[in-house]
């Protein structure tokens, strides 16, 4: 690497080009895990001698390796974990060879951090499973590969090393590797290779070992300089999940994001998720210039053709190749949060660039990281792993985690303490219908108190405007019921969610015991409220045609529907007026035969209060006037 | 698929960079660039022109000022903001200033926390960023190692590294609340050799201070410190002398040493840099401080 014969242009123009391999290692430090990190990195020249110096003055301090340099000490940052002799987070190395460049993240071993080794491994392609040649193949070995097959990690190693306390004995390394390839039967991992070492002596490491003759693969550093990854990369499916508009100045709108999935060209159609709409690919502009292809995992800003409106969180995807689209789906969840998990509460999910609100209704089953076997629990732990099915408010667009990782994976995030308190991986296997789905404890003591469980908010929403009774006051004749059946048919026909009550119809049916005595009207009024006051809870706009003619019972209406949802309509009509509209009524009056006709034989109490007054002259106008006010009133509709 | 479709490290290094911090601006309501003149800070703020590109980039650039970096990098500051079009925040901690908080008379440990720590908290506070973009990479030091990219800190900026969010895959979590806030890391994967590379590649300007060149330096305890102004003691300037230097790293002038060098291109610094046998960070003093010192001041809340 350092080789001075190199023109240096020539190194650098050829380094550029180097692909970029991150890998995981997963082990204890009694595995000599650190020591073969350590290792790699020193013999590929990335140590600086007074890095070697602090080095080889803490071995003698603090180290655990006796009188050898200890390399777990160059690893181990953080001065709490220095002290305890452990590593207890993910940590990140680097590292280049002439051929790659290496990221390793470096993650313990231990049981209680199942959480840093899916950390580490979220963004590896290839595992390092350490394995004492000494102990074979023990339960932590099974743990990490269960925990790297289910992050995807499509290439693992298994590093048997400490050979040289076994004296390179073949028959060793041959009886771990049975061992384990029967252990991996029963997962899915494509790629598996094992390879004898001594991370202490070197064997293996960088160069092939003559005390291994009987091994005829690669060394570990020729294999990781080698191992083909390219085609790990999801290329076949357009995913590109939109971070932001950018609108510099009013000719240009791009929608800037990562390609990460697949390929997109320019001339493309393509489609927006959730809006459906269509257009194609102007142009890829970026700083470099314009680009006639993009595919993952380059970050670019895409023009469209036509002004579609997309925002953050949606999808551009190809029209014919598009992902599932479920609120209701089921996921590997692991718990990384201390604090257990609450089966009742709700999360934010982000996944791609959207959150959404979600929560888990069910665990299917917990999987035991030891032994693989399944159990049922009512909530995850820290560091445990389940089965669960989740629902989302809104759909979310994804592919199965094991077609494409970008799409297929979420975290949780607690909505109080904004922690990530887990993180997903979508499985997709059973429809969504089959999927069971749950009932909250939230919602649950709601239903107890008979509270709806639909927010009024989500009435609005999706009616367009506010749950509202519209009362119409006014003498018999006055143009009451022809205003209220005319209203009902236009809100109807423009789109509005709409319930029409009116005398005749409740006296036929449903207060058909009543009368027209002033207790028995008082009746027949506290009933029809208590219906609109429902159908506005319920987000519907209601429209009552009632003579009411006592104000103390009007009020009393208006009490039980709620005060600023009862908008009183007045019809100022004179009782010859209304007489001479509907002279019958008022006929079997004069003639005795009824009685306790308002504004004839017992008062109209015309109302001061009310939220129109419409005069009996204009009475074409009348629906016209209350649609106003409704729109006015943002009470219909509301947009 | 063929190779057509293969991406060297660099790029993939520079996807993943423009991609944080497009999530930074699209889920902060204030975010802010913290800009160090750097090499680094160079090669983050043309990230950020090419994540919002060919829109403006949505917030601003801090530098946290200390009244004691090279005047060439104060130059250097002034002319990149204007060239590229940023806003450019310069931030002093004032008090300090005015009772005279300098290297010299106060020692690095007094300076780095009046100076530095001090100026950027208040710088932050006054503005009341939410998000703070920091050059820092993981290959940088030990602490580092562990570092996540989006770095919570509490309403006292304080880092606690038994409490930081497990981060996954290329999701980040942007919920803070009131008061809190993160530190971004977009280029925590690079190393310093990417970092050269990206700047050959990209043709990025970086402070003249980082080529060798015949400059006036005094040798106190070992480190080579350039004479940049009158308020270094006379007793040290007169022992002046020229020598072919370069800065490895830059800060403020009395606390960064330089290296004898040669190296006038960045191929020979690239040069330098692999057949180098210190690392990095020795040519900064703070961090001989006391051990595990960078980590003590990531936890008051400098970077």
């Amino acid at each position: 690497m350092t080789n001075n014969k190199l023109d240096i242009q020539e190194f650098l123009d050829q380094d550029q080009k180097k692909d970029l391999l991150r890998l995981l290692t997963a082990g204890s430090v009694d595995d000599g895990k650190s020591t073969l990190i350590g290792r790699l990195m020193f013999d590929s020249k990335m140590l600086y001698e007074d890095q070697l110096s602090a080095l080889e003055r803490d071995s003698k301090r603090i180290g655990h390796a006796g009188e050898e340099i200890d390399y777990a000490l160059l690893l181990d940052g953080l001065k709490a974990e220095r002290e305890q002799g452990i590593t207890i987070d993910v940590a990140y190395r680097y590292f280049a060879t002439n051929k790659r460049k290496f990221i390793i993240a470096d993650t313990p071993g231990h049981e209680q951090y199942t959480r840093n080794m899916i950390t580490g491994g979220s963004t590896a392609n290839l595992a390092i499973i350490l394995v004492d040649a000494t102990k074979g193949v023990i339960t932590q070995t099974r743990r990490h590969t269960f925990l790297a097959s289910l992050l995807g990690i499509k290439h693992i190693v298994l590093a048997v090393n400490k050979m040289d306390l076994v004296d390179f004995d073949q028959q060793v390394f041959d009886n771990i590797c049975a061992d384990y390839t029967r252990f991996i039967t029963q997962l899915d991992i494509p790629d598996f290779h094992a390879i004898p070492l001594s991370a202490l002596k070197g064997d293996n490491v960088v160069d092939l070992s003559d005390k291994t003759p009987w091994y005829h693969g690669k060394s570990l550093l020729e294999f990781l300089e080698t191992v083909h990854v390219g085609s790990d990369r999801n290329l076949n499916d357009f995913r590109y999940p939109v971070q932001n508009v950018l609108r510099p100045d009013r000719y240009f709108r791009g929608f800037s994001g990562v390609v990460v999935s697949g390929v997109v060209e320019k001339g493309d159609s393509v489609v927006a998720l959730p809006s459906g709409k269509q257009s194609r690919v102007k142009s890829i502009p970026t700083y470099d210039g314009e680009l006639e292809k993009a595919f993952a995992p380059q970050a670019i800003t895409i023009e469209l053709e036509d002004e579609i409106d997309i925002s953050r969180g949606e999808m551009l995807v190809h029209p014919d190749n598009v992902p599932r689209k479920e609120r209701h789906f089921e996921a590997m969840l692991v718990w990384m949060d201390e604090k257990n998990m609450d089966p009742n509460a709700q999360f934010f999910l982000k996944q791609t660039s959207n959150t959404v609100r979600a929560r888990i209704d069910q665990i299917r089953y917990k999987t035991d990281v030891n032994t693989l076997e399944h159990s049922e629990v009512d909530q995850l732990k820290l560091n445990e792993i389940g089965r669960t099915v989740i629902t989302t408010a809104k759909p979310i667009f994804f592919d199965p985690y094991k077609k494409n990782k970008a799409t297929g994976s979420f975290i949780l995030i607690d909505t109080m303490t904004n922690n990530t308190v887990a993180v997903g991986m979508i499985i997709d296997k059973i429809e969504s219908e089959y999927l069971p789905s749950k009932i909250t404890s939230e919602e649950e003591v709601k239903i107890e108190k008979g509270i709806g469980l639909v927010q009024q908010s989500e009435y609005q929403k999706r009616y367009n405007q506010k749950g509202a009774t519209i009362w119409i006051t006014g003498l018999h004749g006055s143009g009451k019921n022809k205003l209220a059946f005319s209203l009902e048919k236009q809100l109807f026909q423009s789109g509005a969610t709409v319930v029409l009550l009116d005398g005749s119809t409740l006296r036929s049916g449903l207060n058909r015991e009543l009368d027209f005595s002033p207790s028995d009207r008082a009746e027949h009024l506290r009933r029809v409220s208590h219906i609109a006051k429902i159908l506005n809870d319920q987000g519907i706009i209601v429209i009552c045609s009632f003579i009411s003619h006592d104000e103390d019972i009007r009020s009393q209406c208006a009490q039980i529907v709620g005060k600023d949802r009862f908008h009183l309509v007045y019809m100022n009509a004179d009782i010859e007026y209304c007489r001479t509209n509907r002279p019958e009524l008022y006929k079997l009056g004069e003639d005795g035969k009824i009685s306790h006709i308002p504004g004839f034989d017992i008062e109209y109490q015309i109302p001061n209060n009310a939220n129109l007054i419409l005069k009996s002259f204009d009475k074409d106008l009348h629906p016209n006037i209350v649609l106003n006010y409704l729109g006015e009133n943002e009470i219909y509709p509301l947009k | 698929m063929s190779d057509n479709y293969s991406l060297s490290n660099l790029r993939e290094l520079e996807a993943e960079a423009i991609h944080i911090i497009r999530e930074v601006a699209a889920e902060f309501e204030n975010p802010v660039m913290l800009y160090s003149i750097g090499k680094d800070s160079s090669v983050m703020a043309r990230l950020a022109e090419k994540a919002f590109f060919p829109g403006k980039v949505p917030f601003p650039l801090m530098h946290i000022d200390s009244k004691w970096k090279f005047q060439e990098m104060i130059d250097f500051r002034d002319q990149y903001a204007k060239d590229n079009g940023w806003d450019l925040i310069v931030h002093y901690n004032k008090q300090g200033f005015e009772s005279g908080v300098g290297p010299f008379t106060h020692g690095s440990k007094v300076h780095t926390d009046v100076m530095k720590t001090q100026a950027l908290l208040e710088g932050l506070d006054k503005y009341k960023f939410d998000a703070a973009f920091g050059g820092a990479r993981r290959d940088e030091e030990k602490s580092r190692a562990k570092e996540r990219i989006f770095s919570f800190r509490d309403r006292f900026h304080q880092w606690d590294p038994k409490n930081q969010r497990p981060e996954l895959w290329n999701i980040y979590n942007a919920k803070v609340h009131k008061g809190e806030s993160i530190r971004v890391f977009p280029i925590s994967n690079w190393t310093e050799l990417d970092i050269w590379q990206y700047i050959r590649l990209e043709n990025i300007p970086i402070v003249p201070l980082y080529y060798a060149k015949e400059r006036p330096v005094v040798e106190v305890d070992g480190n080579l410190i350039m004479v940049d102004d009158e308020r270094m003691p006379e007793e040290l300037r007169n022992k002046a002398e020229m020598r072919m230097v370069r800065f490895r790293t830059l800060g403020c002038y009395p606390l960064t040493g330089a290296v004898e060098s040669e190296a006038d291109t960045i191929e020979k610094i690239v040069e330098e840099m692999m057949t180098a046998t210190q690392s990095e960070r020795t040519t900064r003093v703070i961090d001989f401080d006391q051990d595990g010192s960078m980590e003590q001041k990531k936890r008051e809340g400098y970077f």
